[in-house]
């Protein structure tokens, strides 16, 4: 018999299958973090011994860790596959960031319209991505593909029904889809799985000591010379790791000694706050999740 | 907790090896559904104290328990509904207990509840229907339990809810679990366990209540952690293997991807690539990294085959020995979820694992009230409707009824033009099965003839004058049928009067036993299951009642063929009305020996407005209307 682990596994690849064989133009959205990498992972299953047959795109904030653009060159090396990188060229020109253009603004233009952007550029018609269903209450409903109109909005009461494991694909010009092989996972398969598998993750999830500065309760390492220090702050070398990731200036770290993967799966196991408590931009406001779904955020 | 690396390692043997439980909630609104979830999760640990700390303010702020915490706002989702105060769709919430992981899906009960329902159900190995506990079974009760009699969910738990506000009388509890277990038997709900609770209290939801001592069943927590999941029954059917995608990254490798969806598969299997029917062997079983020995149900695999046989997606790959069946027509039950209405005749994309077709449903058979679970007449399906239909499909595909195999049996249709999902279908059986494997030949009656055909046998008794169109329409319509694969016969005046009646005159007795014996023949004809045409000009009302009174009711169709003398007579193909006027032809009807129209014909063709084609099509529509071309299950 299947393992809930193996279940999970062939379902996600499955979805895979199913979108890259209904639609034209697919593309894996590829952020470096843990659920990323783990949709690297399923895909280069779903389609061994071919590589899979679509690129990797990352939507690049350049207020990225530098742990992180280490391992995409990595990853897109070792998969061989083509990797797009694109950067919001407007929030270049404005030179958009969360000191002084706030956190709000800062991930709507490089990671809401950045996308919209680069999905519209390469015209691609869907999009894999790896949302899973036990982030947040509103992805809870979203279904495993997740049908956008023309300007990529989200209609959460014009949903497809989804049935059994049929995807409908259809589509018109100009409309796409988002993927969700990951739907069904919670953060601890996730865990468990990048433990079984053995996959490399960015070492940024193990904890090591840090350059971090304590800011509004959260803990922010200071990854490069580019963060405007306020007065009084200092950073100070703490053991400190992440559960997720994004722009480091807007991403908490949380004190650690975990330094292995198992390490930090005890630690998960025990967990006392969810994953997204760690996001600065969730925390903007009750339903925010949803708000920036419908705009088309990730 | 875990210590060391060692513990952790078992630990995690321990948590991959968990087996999955899907289940589904359904109940009215306000008998507790979400509060009961909302505890499940709360009691399985499934909350962090972040979300903990959110739900003790939101509680305070809009819950409905005062200071307690209200389990039900754990499920809220989307802001609309906050708004509203409802939830309006589909939503999977997740929890693992020591023992097992759960997927709930959980589906609110308002307009759409149908189609939410189904779609949950779909996925889903167990559900658990709320009842109330100071209002007993309701309609909805009866809906929800047949909704997952008909997608399949065998096993269903009673939560008798609100037991709190019932005195915790366990009289209460029998008796609506007699009454639902009467139900059940009804719906062919096999296993039904019925368990007392008080879901904002807590009782039997994951321990015994105190409350309750009279209950010796188990609660519900520990319940759904021992039952057996369904899904795997798959396990002991035979390979079935639908190929999602063909993989050819070079010029020597050639596989097929796709999901085992039942039984098994080794290297040196013979299977059957279908609905081709070619045969070859496995060669290998390729997964990331090494090759497999084998492969089971629920397996996403790469197969490659020892010969080059022509598959590709949309194909299934079987066990040879026993394959699936394959068939372009079927009896299936639909769902409908369209904000249009399905109507007969109009062709969808349809769905089925992973091959597509045009699908046409012809007919729509009856829809079922679902209140009162009757067959009810029906023209169209609107949202939420349930109908039985039969479905014609362009191509042949390989397909297994949906009682056996959920993923060879669902499927689901699609709008050709706004490309929403517009149904949900559950494929019944084949018609016109071209050999009937199981048919036991013991008493082979005129039930036994028209089953073998797939088609009720009847009577199509054309009348009209000389020249109205009765044998060209007989003929087209004959042509029709035959081309859709009935068994049929045409008996013609002229041509019987060649052989059996060649004794036989125009004399007013001689037509009476004319037609006489050809109703006696007709009758033998639909003995033997044909749909048997029947076109004589018979002008008399005597004689056709005759002939009616031979058959059971609603076998004879009488069709008058309504063509005006003048027009007849201006056509004249056989050039008798000439003759007649000429005096050379006696006894001929409408010249000088009467027609009597009939007075209450079945059906009434008019030949001055459509053409013989056009007319036998409408004669096809009714028939299949009244469902003589299929045999009711
Ligand atoms: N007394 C009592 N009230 C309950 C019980 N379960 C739910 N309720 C209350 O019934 C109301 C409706 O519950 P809710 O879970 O929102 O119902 P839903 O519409 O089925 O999801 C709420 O006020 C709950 O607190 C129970 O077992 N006993």
């Amino acid at each position: 018999m299947l393992t809930h682990l193996d279940r999970l596994e062939a379902e996600s690849i499955h979805i895979f299958r199913e979108v890259v064989a209904g639609v034209k133009k697919p593309v894996l959205l590829y952020s470096v973090g843990k659920d990323s990498t783990v949709m690297l992972h399923l895909a280069r299953k779903a389609f061994y011994p071919a590589p899979p047959p679509f690129p990797m795109m990352h939507i690049d904030s350049t207020w990225e860790f530098r742990d992180m653009y280490a391992m995409r060159a990595r990853m897109a090396e070792e998969s061989g596959m083509e990797l797009i990188v694109h950067s919001n060229p407007d929030a270049i020109a404005e030179n958009v960031n969360p000191f002084t253009h706030g956190s709000e603004v800062h991930s709507h233009m490089w990671g809401t319209t950045g996308l919209k952007q680069a999905l519209a550029k390469h015209q691609f018609d869907a999009a894999f991505g790896g949302g899973r269903r036990d982030e947040e209450k509103a992805r809870a409903k979203e279904r495993i593909l997740s049908f956008r109109n023309e300007q990529q909005r989200w209609d959460p009461k014009a949903q497809r029904p989804e049935l059994w494991s049929l995807y409908n694909t259809a589509k018109r010009a100009g409309e796409s889809f988002r993927a969700f092989p990951l739907s069904n996972w919670t953060e601890q398969d996730i865990w468990q799985y990048i433990y079984r598998e053995q996959i490399p993750i960015v070492p940024l999830y193990l904890a090591a000591e840090r350059p971090v500065v304590e800011r509004d309760g959260t803990l922010i390492v200071v990854d490069d010379d580019r963060m405007p220090l306020r007065d009084g702050e200092q950073p100070e070398m703490r053991s400190v790791r992440f559960r997720t990731l994004g722009c480091y200036p807007l991403t908490g770290a949380t004190e650690s000694q975990a330094t292995t993967l198992e390490a930090v799966i005890q630690e998960t196991l025990l967990a006392v706050s969810s994953e997204r408590q760690g996001r600065v931009i969730d925390r903007d406001g009750g339903a925010s999740m949803e708000k920036k779904k419908q705009e088309g955020y990730f | 907790m875990v210590a060391t690396a060692e513990d952790l390692n078992a630990y995690l043997a321990r948590q991959d090896a968990k087996s999955l439980l899907r289940f589904l909630t359904c109940g009215s609104v306000d008998d507790g559904k979400s509060t009961l979830i909302g505890r499940l999760l709360y009691e399985a640990q499934a909350l962090y104290d972040d979300q903990l700390a959110g739900l003790a303010d939101e509680s305070r702020r809009d819950g409905t328990r005062g200071e307690e915490l209200d389990y039900a706002l754990l499920l809220d989702g989307l802001a609309a509904e906050r708004e509203q105060g409802i939830t309006i769709d589909v939503a999977y919430r997740f929890f693992s207990t020591e023992k097992r992981k759960f997927i709930v899906a959980d589906t609110p009960g308002h307009e759409q509840y149908t189609r939410n329902m189904v779609t949950g159900a779909s996925t889903a190995d167990l559900a658990i229907i709320l009842v109330d506990a100071r209002k007993g079974l309701l309609p909805q009760t009866r809906r929800h339990s047949y909704i997952a009699s008909l997608l399949g969910i065998r096993e269903v738990v009673l939560a008798v809810n609100k037991m709190d506000l019932a005195d915790y009388d366990e009289a209460v509890f029998s008796a609506i679990r007699d009454d639902y277990l009467a139900l059940a038997a009804q719906l062919e709900l096999p296993n039904v366990t019925a368990i007392p609770l008080s879901a904002v209290n807590g009782d039997n939801v994951v321990a015994k209540s105190t409350a309750m001592p009279w209950f010796s069943g188990t609660p519900l927590l520990p319940f759904l952690e021992t039952v057996a999941p369904g899904s795997d029954g798959n396990a002991e059917q035979p390979f079935r293997f639908p190929v999602q995608w063909v993989n050819r990254p070079s010029r020597d490798f050639r596989g097929y991807t796709g999901t085992v969806v039942s039984g098994h598969v080794k290297v040196g299997d013979t299977v059957r690539a279908q609905p081709s029917g070619r045969e070859t062997t496995v060669e290998r079983i390729v997964s990331w990294h090494e090759d497999l020995s084998s492969a089971e149900v629920g397996q996403s695999i790469t197969l490659t085959l020892a010969d080059e046989v022509d598959i590709s997606r949309g194909d299934v790959i079987s066990a040879a020995a026993d394959p699936a069946e394959v068939a372009d027509q079927f009896e299936a039950t639909l769902v409908w979820m369209g904000e249009k209405p399905m109507l007969p005749g109009r062709s969808y994309r349809l769905k089925l694992a992973t091959s597509e077709a045009m699908a046409t449903v012809k007919p729509l058979k009856h829809r079922i009230d679902i209140n009162s679970l009757q067959n009810a007449p029906a023209r169209r399906l609107d949202m939420n409707d349930i109908g039985v239909v039969n479905l014609e499909l362009d191509r042949r595909v390989a397909f297994e009824p949906y009682a056996g195999n959920r993923d060879l049996g669902g499927f689901v249709l699609i709008d050709r033009i706004t490309n929403a999902t517009v149904a949900a279908g559950m494929l019944q059986f084949a018609l016109r099965r071209s050999q009937n494997v199981h048919w036991q030949a013991l008493d082979i009656d005129k039930k036994a003839h028209s089953s073998i055909k797939d088609q009720r046998p009847c009577a199509l008794w054309f009348t009209g004058l000389s020249g109205s169109g009765k044998s060209t329409i007989a003929n087209a319509l004959q042509r029709r049928l035959h081309s859709l694969g009935h068994h049929t016969y045409l008996l013609d005046g002229d041509n019987v009067r060649h052989g059996l009646n060649k004794d036989l005159g125009f004399t007013d007795a001689d037509r009476v036993e004319n037609i006489r014996r050809v109703a006696e023949v007709g009758k033998l004809m639909v003995d033997a299951g044909l749909i048997t045409l029947i076109s004589f000009i018979s002008p008399f009302r005597s004689e056709r009642h005759m002939a009616r009174a031979l058959f059971e009711d609603g076998e004879f169709l009488e069709i008058y063929v309504n063509t005006p003398l003048a027009v007849a007579e201006e056509r004249d193909v056989k050039g008798l009305y000439a003759k007649a006027r000429r005096g050379e032809l006696k006894n001929f009807t409408g010249i000088d020996s009467p027609y009597e129209p009939p007075r209450n014909p079945d059906i009434v063709i008019d030949t001055v407005e459509q053409s013989a084609d056009a007319a036998a099509e409408k004669l096809l529509a009714e028939l299949s209307a009244r469902g003589m071309l299929a045999i009711d299950s």
